[in-house]
């Protein structure tokens, strides 16, 4: 918080703001690209162990990094709190923030900060004790709520009380490791984030089996990167790498076969995958940039389904965030 | 040979002003002070531009608006429709409460610990000293976690709550106690406690006077005590007990009525309680014995009894030594109270710095205030102690 603090105070007392265009460069003379990461959320961003991070929103990185370095472990991330995170893009602390972060129009326009696209379409819900037979979140009234700090969460938490005229204790934590555990500590009845957080969450707490998901979804939470105002050559490379991996999944191309679909002659891979037009120095990278993304992450089928999907500790269904052509909300741009 | 006539002496011719060491001096202020001004309004201007150029909103229009978030614990009515402002006053309420009481608790508790490292009995004397090295070495941030969860683990939940006799109930959830409705007739008792108190400072003086002149004592402590909190009970219940109690009683998830202390305001209190009088115990202990032990035998030599020395001789001079580091101990604690933010209590800067900063990301502005604040209460604080200190300081004559 301190850090944050003082690094904005100095990068608005004494550098000139960042002029258009330079964020790129700075990463590749830096070598290493400055990732806002969540630090404590399984399947979005986790360190483990040995210290190596994974989740969706890390994976993001780790393609921004491999679009641009050929290397996607030339990334730093930099653990941040919900409270702080904008001021840390603010302040040119990190170079975009992946930090499931809810793209809302306050934060779009009022923050100086752009997000980019959706990673990840969620909505927030409620997890309770399965003894206090609470079937849905309209029989909260009355229950003491834990929840973090900093977050659209926060809000719409005393929205939907308010909108069901129930009443409502809020008990804020500063982190979510912080509000979790006092709701394992039978501080509140019920602890709220969004519902991918609840799926992974639950698995930390004492005794999983006691615990229930609440049905009611009872928000719009599209998470997003975002990055700074200004500088829109960045925001079209962050904007892209998702993109890619959206449109790898489309047409097939996954970490194993992307060397035998360079040889396709389908027109819509050739762009994708560099063989054909200039789609990638366009971006100010290389041509070969899509190849790179998939051939160090992975499509984006493939990166869900390793992180929050089928292939993870959490078993997400891909519902909203399944392709548009197959029934989601997951959509991207032709390359052309 | 010349000769110069009485009275003709020429002065010297009056040198130019800039040799002046006066005006030098004032000059060079000045120039210091433009200098300083200008970088300020530079950094001022440059933060301006800078914010504006990323289209990152400025100014103090935010205040106005409607903050959207719940508080846990609001000393002054408040809603999820209310003003950010309005939530910037919760929040500095709520840290001036857990301030002053802290105060008033440390004070004490450090008192007591500090007069008791000096006790001639070796084990409260190893207790205390025991106590003081323990919790003034370990971070406060860890002694607060630990008593939140203390508070938290210790006590049972919401559906076992231990009853207090009288109506109340002791769970992790916090302590629920009946609330006093006062009816109006209750206004006579609190115009017998006014009364109370200027008669006892009447009597007081009557009795200081009295013994300057006389030698003569008169029983002040008893008298005090029946003015201000015998009286108004005789008047209370002359007026028949104009009050009834606002019972807490249990919910379907909480317990609801009455007035509630939440868990986190207890262990945020307890933690700088605890930690401050460690420091506060060394201030006094330091104090009394940088009185003379001669002070204390002249008094013997002269008949006082031992309460009366340390009382009337040995704490007044101690006083001088122990008020100007327990000012700091004050200012530490109610700046330390922000570390409240980490365990959920809602103090300003969880609420102002924290989320009303992360929702307007108007971060110059909302740390430029915070700061402000906690300048103010230091300074008010320092201040207050500093008329104290001036009244009890040595009167040379």
């Amino acid at each position: 918080m301190k850090r944050v603090v003082f690094g904005l105070a100095l990068a608005a007392l004494v550098a000139a703001a960042p002029a258009s265009a330079q964020t790129l460069n700075t990463v590749k003379s830096r070598g290493s690209l400055n990732c806002g990461s969540n630090g404590t959320l399984a399947g979005f961003g986790l360190p483990d162990s040995q210290g190596r991070w994974t989740g969706l929103d890390v994976d993001l990185c780790k393609a921004i990094a491999a679009a641009i370095f050929n290397d996607p472990n030339k990334v730093k991330f930099v653990p941040l709190t919900a409270k702080d995170r904008f001021t840390a893009l603010q302040s040119g602390e990190v170079d975009l923030l992946a930090r499931n972060t809810t793209w809302s129009m306050s934060r779009d326009t009022s923050l100086g900060l752009n997000f980019t696209g959706v990673n990840y379409y969620d909505g927030q819900g409620f997890i309770v004790r399965k003894a206090l037979k609470v079937n849905s979140a309209l029989e909260l009234n009355d229950a003491a709520v834990c929840v973090q700090q900093g977050t659209t969460t926060e809000l719409n938490l005393a929205d939907y009380f308010r909108a069901n005229k129930m009443k409502l204790k809020t008990v804020t934590f500063a982190t979510a490791d912080e509000a979790l555990k006092a709701y394992d500590a039978s501080r509140c009845d019920s602890y709220t984030t969004d519902a991918s957080g609840l799926a992974g969450e639950r698995l930390r707490l004492a005794n999983t089996d006691d615990h229930v998901i609440l049905p009611e979804i009872i928000s719009k939470e599209p998470l997003g990167p975002a990055v700074r105002h200004g500088d829109d050559q960045w925001f079209d490379i962050v904007k892209w790498t998702h993109f890619a991996m959206v449109n790898a999944e489309e047409l097939g191309i996954t970490k194993a076969n992307v060397d035998d679909m360079a040889k396709s002659e389908n027109p819509d891979v050739k762009r994708l995958l560099g063989t054909e037009g200039k789609y990638g120095e366009a971006l100010g990278l290389t041509n070969d940039w899509a190849v790179r993304i998939i051939k160090h992450v992975g499509n984006y089928g493939e990166v869900f389904e390793k992180n929050v999907g089928q292939g993870s500790p959490l078993k997400i269904a891909r519902g909203l965030n399944a392709l548009w052509n197959k029934g989601g909300l997951q959509y991207a741009p032709p390359v052309r | 040979m010349t000769t110069l006539e009485p009275g003709a002496v020429t002065t010297p011719p009056k040198p130019p002003l800039i040799y002046n060491p006066k005006v030098r001096g004032i000059a060079y202020q000045a120039v210091l002070c433009i200098i300083i001004a200008l970088l300020a309004w530079a950094a001022v201007n440059n933060a301006a531009e800078n914010l504006a150029r990323a289209k990152i909103a400025s100014g103090f229009g935010f205040w106005e608006n409607t903050a959207g978030f719940d508080i846990s614990q609001t000393l002054i009515d408040y809603t999820t429709t209310s003003t950010y402002g309005r939530a910037f006053w919760v929040g500095l309420l709520n840290t001036l409460l857990v301030a002053a009481l802290g105060i008033v608790f440390a004070t004490i508790l450090g008192f007591i610990v500090g007069i008791g490292r000096l006790s001639k009995n070796w084990l409260v004397a190893k207790i205390c000293g025991g106590y003081v090295e323990i919790i003034r070495n370990i971070p406060l941030l860890l002694q607060l976690l630990f008593w939140y969860n203390a508070v938290l683990k210790a006590l049972p939940g919401i559906r076992e709550s231990i009853a207090i006799p009288g109506g109340g109930f002791l769970n992790n959830r916090g302590v629920f106690l009946p609330q006093p409705l006062f009816q109006p007739a209750a206004r006579w008792t609190l115009l017998a406690f006014g009364v109370g108190i200027v008669a006892a400072f009447v009597y007081r003086t009557w009795a200081r006077r009295r013994q300057m002149q006389t030698g003569q004592q008169a029983p002040v402590l008893w008298v005090t005590l029946g003015l201000v909190i015998g009286w108004p009970l005789v008047v209370f219940a002359a007026s028949g007990f104009p009050v009834q109690f606002d019972f807490p009683e249990a919910g379907r998830f909480n317990i609801r009525g009455g007035v509630e202390i939440l868990p986190e305001f207890m262990a945020l209190l307890f933690g700088l309680v605890i930690y401050t009088a460690a420091f506060i115990a060394e201030v006094v202990r330091a104090g009394i014995l940088s009185v003379v032990k001669g002070q204390t035998e002249a008094a013997y030599s002269l008949g006082l009894r031992p309460g009366p020395t340390l009382r009337l001789v040995v704490v007044p001079q101690a006083m001088r030594v122990i008020v100007p580091p327990l000012t700091n101990q004050y200012l530490n604690l109610t700046k330390n109270s922000s570390l409240a933010v980490a365990i959920g209590y809602p103090d300003l800067v969880q609420i102002f710095a924290g989320t009303v900063l992360n929702q307007t990301g108007q971060a110059v502005e909302v740390i430029a205030i915070t700061m402000a604040v906690y300048l103010a209460i230091s300074l008010v604080t320092s201040g207050l102690m500093n008329l104290y200190n001036r009244r009890i300081s040595l009167v040379e004559r």
